[in-house]
């Protein structure tokens, strides 16, 4: 296993090479000239500043060169300078990743916590009505587009019954709390300004419930198989024999080891979430890197959409690899094999 | 021990799981899709881009899911989405099972360094989150459905290339392949008439899964702005519609309710498929 682990990570660096390559390749697909997004459409007729701009961007190389310049500044960790914003794209991800993180966090917690809730209410009710209802509201949730939802709880809960604030991490008159993790309730709670804490848990409560609803189903599916598989163990028949109550049975016995598959996916979860948190960010102005793609790719601004794009396949490796090391963990067969 | 009674007849006799409960109601209603999308411009007394009334009317017993901001009929518009998320999705995911297959067959098949080679670039593009992705060439490539299209089947391919490459390797073993060998059967042949038709259910079962998801991604696409553009009736921009008049909730609702019944009833029949198969699902 170790040694297994060991390949993985090694070879990661040619799987980043492989993925920069793509996304290198895709970039050079445009049939549309990037100049325009570069300098604009009024400004193409002016051959100085066209110039200028080819020069500045470095659009006069041959494409081996620019993609070895290309390789090269991205081992340096530089993504580029964004057409748009004028700044490094690193430097504009970095600033929108915590809001991003915050939101997949908590839509993770909560899919997690409903997925389980559910799955463990189906498989105690098994081919009953409630399991049905069960499922099929678990099923709705991976069947729901994300932007739509989100439409739809803002109408609700925001603008007909004024329950919850709408779009944005903080109300448009607050003022952020103080840089230290960019995670606004972490911050909140760390310079003791209690009612920007209750003010940005307010605001995430809509887009991380629509966020995690995206993965309630695949939870709550893997959560009433695994339990079912568990009820036909013998030493949950002993338990029943023994007169335990069947809610000591479950929570204590049987779901103790039905989690264990859930654990281990939960890497894939949150990779998951990551890639819906770009429309669930569009519908509520959330200010991450899921809104910074889409506006990227509206303007065509090359540079972004690439450092995004490479930065969604690095997560996805991260997040793959530690999958395997948590099997690992969860499982000692596996870690001994 | 004694058997208990069951009538062999009766057992014959019952469904499949796919075409019981849940999964046929899914398989109704896609048909019902299907068909609503073939026959609309024989029955609607709407044009889906002209004007027919007021603008922003609400629903009403002429327009029964309202008006949007340019007085056109919502219900209109959203069947008539079905005209272009249908055909889509089906067009993504018969060119993404056919590239795969080509693929996947070609890296099973002839193993080596062709298998190496097929299996990293898989890896690689699997390596991406799709809607990242789909984004990313779609925008390359200049906004548009076409283009989404294109970017979807570039995005979707290695699934089936992976799924039926494992298949490939694994029928290649048996032993009835050794006997079609050692009469002579050329390779080609091997392939089509022994490996392939033994090799096709996971792909088929996956296939049927991800229609639901490639409706949901052309959607999505449309709704950032990359995919059809208004004043095309696709649902991911009536959506867009639907948001810049928040507060007219008809002119979203209709087609957000139609993507969730269309995907809902993939999901029901990807179910049970994958229930009386037993395959494993294969997330993208």
């Amino acid at each position: 296993m170790k040694r297994y682990l060991a390949i993985r990570v090694a070879v990661m660096p040619l799987l980043l090479f492989g993925i920069a390559s793509i996304v290198f390749v895709v970039s050079r697909l445009t049939p549309a000239d990037p100049l325009v997004s570069i300098v604009g459409e009024r400004n193409l007729t002016n051959p100085q500043i066209v110039a200028a701009a080819r020069a500045r961007w470095g659009l006069n190389d041959s494409v081996p060169v620019q993609y070895a310049k290309y390789m090269k500044n991205l081992v340096k960790g530089d993504l580029g300078t964004s057409f748009t914003t004028r700044r490094p794209v690193l430097h504009d991800l970095l600033d929108r990743l915590p809001a991003t993180l915050e939101l997949t966090f908590v839509a993770l917690l909560i899919g997690v916590v409903f997925g389980v809730g559910l799955g463990v209410l189906a498989a105690r009710n098994r081919n009953r009505l409630i399991d049905h209802v069960a499922r099929f509201v678990a099923l709705i949730g991976s069947s729901l587009p994300a932007f739509w939802a989100g439409l739809l709880v803002l109408y609700i809960f925001y603008a007909r019954l004024g329950w919850l604030p709408g779009p944005g991490r903080i109300d448009p008159r607050s003022v952020a709390p103080g840089h230290i993790t960019g995670f606004y309730t972490v911050d909140s709670l760390l310079h003791g300004d209690w009612s920007m804490f209750v003010q940005s848990v307010k605001h995430l409560i809509l887009p991380a419930s629509v966020l995690g609803w995206g993965v309630v189903g695949i939870v709550t599916r893997l959560v009433r198989a695994s339990l079912l598989d568990e009820f036909s163990m013998e030493y949950v028949r002993v338990a029943r024999a023994m007169g335990l109550r069947e809610r000591t049975v479950v929570n204590t016995h049987a779901l103790r080891n039905a989690l264990l598959p859930t654990i281990t996916i939960v890497g894939f979860l949150f990779a998951f979430l990551l890639t819906g948190a770009v429309l669930t960010e569009t519908v509520f102005s959330w200010p991450g890197v899921g809104s910074y793609a889409v506006e990227a790719s509206r303007k065509l601004d090359y540079p972004a959409i690439i450092g995004v794009t490479i930065l969604g396949g690095f997560a996805f490796l991260i997040t793959n690899l530690i999958t395997d090391i948590a099997y690992a963990v969860a499982d000692p067969r596996i870690r001994l094999s | 021990m004694t058997a208990i009674a069951v009538p062999a007849a009766r057992i014959r006799r019952r469904r499949p799981a796919w075409l019981r409960g849940p999964s046929l109601i899914g398989l109704i209603s896609l048909g019902v899709w299907a068909l609503v999308a073939v026959t609309i411009p024989l029955w609607t007394p709407n044009d889906p881009l002209a004007p027919v009334a007021g603008r922003l009317l609400g629903p009403s017993v002429k327009h029964w899911m309202g008006t949007d901001a340019l007085g056109r009929d919502v219900l209109t518009r959203t069947l008539w989405g079905a005209r272009i998320s249908i055909p889509v999705a089906v067009t993504v995911i018969i060119s993404a099972v056919l590239i795969g297959t080509i693929i996947g067959a070609a890296a099973g098949f002839l193993g080596g360094w062709v298998d190496a080679v097929l299996m990293r670039l898989v890896d690689i593009t699997m390596a991406f989150p799709p809607i990242l992705l789909a984004m990313a060439i779609t925008a390359s490539l200049g906004p548009g459905i076409r283009n989404a299209l294109i970017a979807m089947v570039l995005v979707w391919w290695p699934i089936y290339a992976r799924l039926l490459r494992a298949q490939v390797v694994a029928v290649r073993q048996r032993e009835y392949i050794d006997s079609a060998v050692a009469i002579g059967a050329s390779r080609w042949l091997i392939l089509r008439r022994y490996v392939l038709p033994m090799s096709y259910t996971p792909v088929l079962v996956n296939a049927t899964m991800d229609f639901g998801q490639v409706v949901l991604l052309t959607a999505s696409l449309s709704f950032i702005g990359l995919g059809a553009r208004p004043p095309s009736p696709e649902w991911g921009a009536m959506i867009t519609e639907g948001a810049t008049n928040f507060y007219q909730w008809w002119i979203a609702a209709s087609p957000g309710i139609a993507i969730l019944l269309v995907v809902l009833a993939c999901n029901f029949v990807g179910d049970a498929l994958r229930d009386s198969f037993d395959v494993k699902e294969v997330t993208r």
